[in-house]
């Protein structure tokens, strides 16, 4: 383009010569994308499922075994062994110790942080009526900052028991779990977000707020579907 | 981007080890620096992206090789790009079914490799004008040298500024880290460092160099 006349030039392939050759060459990829996405899927979908499952133990230690439901505003019905959940957002999962009784339920919770959506399992107790603690299930967050979640010490203290009550009659969150400023925390509903990683805090904070104040109502009304012991 | 006005070159150790010293995509040739100031505030997580980095630019290398007589150089561009975006894709779903675990840690980072530009620069500059095994070779050596790289800050960050050393503390709960170290300020300062450092040694060996060939001619 800018070499001088007397050198030859290669002829100017034609447009149709570039766009076949883009074309083949997108179609390449696409051809080995999907055929990733297709090997890939049932590995990844039991990888999840065998990550779902840890995490339940991880944020209900005493349990030992689990039983997974379905809440919505029908009712709370119980999920048969290798029945899938389309909506996580909807599942419940009780655990259970040796004995089979009731030691605490696990729930998802979801909600756009700095990067993309995190994702986090928390655990409740049906007594205390809090937070117990949470596992994150997905997460892009700012390796270094936002990962800090996980790990920060003063970060996790907030949830050894995180209240979310609810109010007299059972019909709403007397306080919804709100996430305030690093050293600013006054009440037992409040999470101590991180310094440096506020963003990440309070994605946490509010999938927490966003899952109580939907999902604990609807559990107070359907309370006796849920199995306290198990029977078999 | 280093020109390389030299034809298709013999294969040799030049070839791999060009990469990791003498043109280090990082310390010389000042490309990539972008995932090299945001993941390496701890060692793992540098470890990490240069390895997966090295997978996208050798197979990336190889298939730009490949095609390189069938590309015309209109569209070479666009071309590398979506073979970089493929491979960059297919990392990330093959280590979301290696283990979920892993992917959690490298979460964010793999989808950062597409913008690198040690991948589109040794694909324009080399893989396109070389044979396949040239082209993989020189690959390794670059990738290489960009996890070595990576490591050299990483693993100064993490220590000074976390007090660890891939997740193991080392200097127990009383040291006060310094923080700025994992925050972007001290990304530039151990770049700035470091790069101050291999000048140092280049410069030195360069007068080594031409000292010999003086003595070398007078005699």
């Amino acid at each position: 383009m800018s070499e001088n006349s007397t050198v030859p030039q290669p002829a100017m392939p034609s447009s149709a010569n570039l766009i076949i050759v883009l074309v083949m060459i997108a179609m390449m990829s696409g051809f080995l994308v999907v055929l990733t996405d297709q090997l890939t899927a049932d590995r990844i979908a039991a990888n999840e499922q065998a990550a779902l499952e840890r995490a339940i133990f991880t944020v209900l230690p005493e349990a030992t075994q689990s039983r997974s439901y379905i809440l919505s505003a029908e009712g709370l019905s119980l999920l048969a062994e290798g029945e899938k959940i389309s909506n996580d957002k909807q599942a419940v999962y009780a655990g259970y110790d040796d004995e089979g009784n009731i030691t605490g339920l696990a729930m998802v919770a979801a909600a756009r942080g700095y990067q993309d959506v995190v994702k986090t399992l928390y655990g409740y107790s049906l007594e205390t009526e809090c937070v117990t603690g949470f596992t994150v299930l997905l997460s892009t967050e700012t390796p270094g900052l936002g990962d800090k979640i996980s790990s920060d010490s003063d970060f996790q203290a907030n949830f050894d028991c995180l209240e979310a009550k609810l109010n007299a009659d059972g019909s709403a969150v007397a306080n919804p779990i709100q996430t305030v400023k690093n050293g600013t925390k006054t009440d037992p509903w409040q999470i101590d977000a991180i310094s440096g990683a506020t963003v990440t805090s309070t994605a946490v904070g509010n999938g927490l707020e966003e899952s109580t104040v939907r999902m604990l109502p609807l559990l107070a009304k359907h309370k006796s579907s849920l199995q306290m012991t198990l029977t078999d | 981007m280093v020109q390389d006005p030299r034809l298709p070159e013999k294969l040799s150790w030049e070839t791999f080890s060009t990469g990791l010293w003498k043109e280090n995509p990082v310390f010389v040739m000042l490309l990539g620096l972008c995932p090299v100031l945001a993941v390496t505030n701890t060692a793992m997580n540098s470890l990490a992206m240069g390895l997966a980095t090295t997978f996208v630019l050798l197979c990336s290398g190889v298939l730009v090789s490949l095609l390189r007589k069938v590309i015309p150089k209109q569209v070479r561009i666009a071309s590398y790009i979506i073979i970089i975006a493929t491979f960059v894709t297919i990392t990330d779903y093959a280590i979301k079914a290696i283990s979920l675990d892993l992917y959690k840690a490298l979460g964010a980072f793999i989808q950062l490799i597409v913008v690198n530009c040690v991948i589109l620069g040794r694909a324009e500059a080399y893989a396109s004008k070389n044979p396949v095994v040239n082209a993989f070779v020189n690959a390794l050596g670059m990738g290489l040298g960009f996890t070595f790289a990576l490591l050299c800050l990483g693993v100064v960050r993490e220590v000074l500024g976390s007090g660890s050393l891939f997740g193991f503390d080392l200097f127990g709960p009383a040291f006060q880290p310094w923080v700025v170290f994992v925050l972007p300020p001290g990304g530039f300062f151990v770049l700035a460092f470091w790069l101050f450092i291999f000048s140092v040694f280049r410069k030195r060996k360069e007068r080594a160099q031409s000292n010999k060939e003086e003595v070398a001619n007078a005699a």
